[in-house]
């Protein structure tokens, strides 16, 4: 319920047909950079959905090895090589495209649900929830992000799910403050102040009338860090606390492409790694895009 | 509030927030995954060795009290015994943690070098092309896989072309014939102290790969803030009344501007530092530099948790002290902030 009134509510405020100059979205299509970025991230989106019709191997992909073509440098055939299984390095980065997408994903989804009830409810209510709430919040911040996964990571078995998890674990307080200050800053808002006033409950009034109005640079964010969720599964995956075998992953070909790389056969680690780094790029581009148009002080123009 | 009170509650907090962090390890170690006397022994343990082990760990007490136990013993430093290496995690860490700040150090040093500068050119330059160009260089350093660039310099450094060392601190001929006198633990400055200039080449060269990775993201990070903060400052009345005075254009971006300008970077130190430390951990790896990081990595092929856990809190520890002193030196520079008007979310 709250998220169709989210997206109707977004959906009608903006007028996505027409372009005003000045708007964002103006800006944003002169921006041939972040328009750059937007365009990889479609891309990478779009080879995660097909990778099975992409690759003329989509098993290996999934992971069935081939040994007889093991270590193959890359050819026409197999334009990234083969892996020391004899996996065509292609179909590897593709599904491994679907594993970064899906697991980046859920780590943003489920830190972003955990950080907009969490803040909503500290920023509505204040004083001492608020204070616990914070409290607790700044105590995961002060965790190095990726040591804190690491060490969860290798306490649990390992598993796309565990990395998912340990990852999540130091993802969520960032949307508990961005929740939180803004949650206070729509707490004064007369239509909250009215609902409480003719007596609509603490629940209802943070489902109905918080959240809806929170929502948006929340998911905006989320979205936003997608790419540094990546990465950091990948860095997982690179130490080998991330997803096991025979899960295409990045951060596990480049781990398995090292040992390889000093014998001359660098292709193994260099694809899979290069998907990665333009993947979270793709984000980064995005992301500093959107900020340049959303403020105009960093775009340097108001003063 | 008074400089002296905002020092106080800051540090009050600080310790608060130390307390907290142990309560998280302590909560994954003893309670999350069933069994800290398995996860001790490893996966072939018999089950008389668990029994041993539990009366020798306390685990038989209740958890409150087993937290006590927990926070005494890491506040004396006992962080546990390494199951590989057999010797307590302290002492490991005192051999490991000078090269990885080492490594930390001359990498932020490098960070402001290079970051500020470039920075205070985008923003003289704002969307000219060394602006455009320093802005997708900069996004590309806050996304490149740091473990992946390592893998690429070392396949052209090293095999390609064989300029430079393919990993480690000092080569082992330097070490036998040259040794580094511990001083300090950096190795650049005991050997410059000492004057063992041949020690200090060659761990110089062995350290141009791993900070030329690990300082990609700190430099970007650098050059950013840097950049937005000066473009703030450049549009200020008192740049346009040094313009009319006849400044020249140096004088106002380097000695006028960047005063007010770094102000924010030097905030974001100890982010900075967060990153690199972490950074490190995945570098250290790749090039096999023997310091915490390696550490780490050790420990995980040998499921040798309780150093992951060790590591993790001194390294916290060390981060929360360094966030402190740049919240305290900020609030020394600038009573804004001890005053509360920072907007603080």
């Amino acid at each position: 319920m709250v998220m169709i009134s989210v997206w109707e509510r977004w959906l009608g405020n903006r007028h996505f047909l027409r372009i005003e100059p000045g708007s964002a979205v103006w800006h944003f299509r002169r921006d041939k950079i972040a328009l750059g970025g937007f365009i990889l991230i479609l891309i990478m989106i779009l080879s995660a959905v097909s990778a099975s019709w992409l690759t003329p191997y989509p098993n290996e992909g999934r992971g069935e090895p081939n040994i007889s073509n093991k270590l193959l440098p890359p050819s026409t055939e197999h334009p990234f090589g083969t892996d020391a299984l004899g996996r065509d390095v292609l179909a590897r980065v593709l599904f491994g495209a679907r594993t970064s997408l899906t697991a980046g994903m859920s780590i943003v989804g489920v830190s972003v649900v955990i950080g907009t009830i969490l803040g909503a409810v500290a920023g509505f209510f204040g004083g001492w929830v608020d204070e616990v709430i914070m409290r607790v919040t700044d105590i995961f911040l002060a965790f190095p992000p990726l040591l804190l996964a690491m060490t969860v990571a290798a306490v649990l078995e390992p598993s796309l799910a565990n990395a998912v998890l340990a990852i999540t674990l130091t993802w969520w307080p960032w949307y508990t403050r961005l929740a939180r200050a803004q949650a206070i800053s729509v707490r004064e808002r007369d239509f909250v102040k009215a609902a409480r006033g003719i007596g609509v409950s603490d629940f209802t009034t943070i489902q109905r009338h918080i959240t809806p109005n929170i929502i948006t640079p929340i998911l905006v964010q989320g979205t936003l860090d997608l790419g540094a969720a990546i990465l950091t599964l990948a860095a997982l995956s690179f130490l080998g606390l991330g997803v096991p075998p025979p899960t295409a992953d990045w951060g596990s070909m480049v781990r398995e492409g090292r040992a390889y790389i000093m014998g001359g056969r660098w292709w193994m680690g260099t694809f899979p790694g290069l998907a990665l780094f333009l993947t979270t790029m793709a984000f980064n581009l995005l992301g500093d895009g959107l900020q340049l148009v959303t403020s105009p002080r960093a775009r340097g123009e108001a003063q | 509030m008074s400089q002296a009170e905002y020092a106080l509650r800051r540090v009050g907090l600080g310790m608060m927030v130390i307390i907290g962090v142990l309560m998280v390890t302590f909560l994954v170690s003893h309670v999350v995954p069933g069994d800290p006397a398995r996860l001790y022994l490893g996966p072939r343990a018999t089950p008389d060795m668990l029994k041993e082990v539990r009366e020798l760990l306390g685990l038989n007490e209740p958890l409150p009290k087993q937290f006590m136990h927990y926070v005494a013993n890491t506040l004396r430093g006992e962080l546990g015994l390494s199951f590989r290496t057999k010797r307590p995690i302290l002492e490991d860490l005192k051999i490991r943690l000078p090269a990885t700040m080492e490594l930390v150090t001359v990498t932020m040093l490098l960070a402001l070098i290079v970051g500020v500068p470039v920075g205070v050119l985008g923003a003289a330059r704002r969307g000219k092309l060394f602006d455009q160009l320093s802005r997708v260089v900069t996004i590309g350093g806050v996304s490149i896989p740091s473990f992946w660039l390592a893998l690429l310099l070392q396949l052209l450094f090293f095999l390609h072309l064989g300029w430079l060392p393919l990993g480690g601190r000092i080569s082992q001929d330097t070490l036998f014939n040259n040794p580094v006198r511990t001083v300090s633990g950096f190795y650049l400055v005991d050997a410059a102290i000492t004057g063992n200039w041949i020690a200090w080449r060659d761990s110089a060269l062995h350290m141009i790969l791993p900070v030329c990775v690990l300082s990609a993201y700190p430099i970007s990070l650098a050059v950013r803030m840097t950049r937005a903060s000066m473009i703030g400052v450049l549009s200020e009345i008192y740049v346009t009344a040094a313009r009319a005075a006849g400044l020249s254009e140096w004088e106002i971006l380097f000695k006028l501007a960047l005063k007010n300008g770094i102000v924010p970077t030097l905030t974001i130190m100890g982010l900075l530092f967060a990153y690199s430390i972490t950074g490190a951990v995945l570098v250290e790896i790749v090039f096999a530099w023997p310091g915490m990081g390696s550490y780490m990595a050790e420990a995980i092929l040998n499921d040798d948790v309780y150093v992951l856990f060790g590591v993790t809190l001194v390294v916290t520890i060390i981060y929360i002290v360094v966030n402190l002193l740049v919240d305290l030196l900020q609030a020394a520079l600038d009573p804004r902030v001890r005053l509360g008007e920072r907007a603080e979310m």
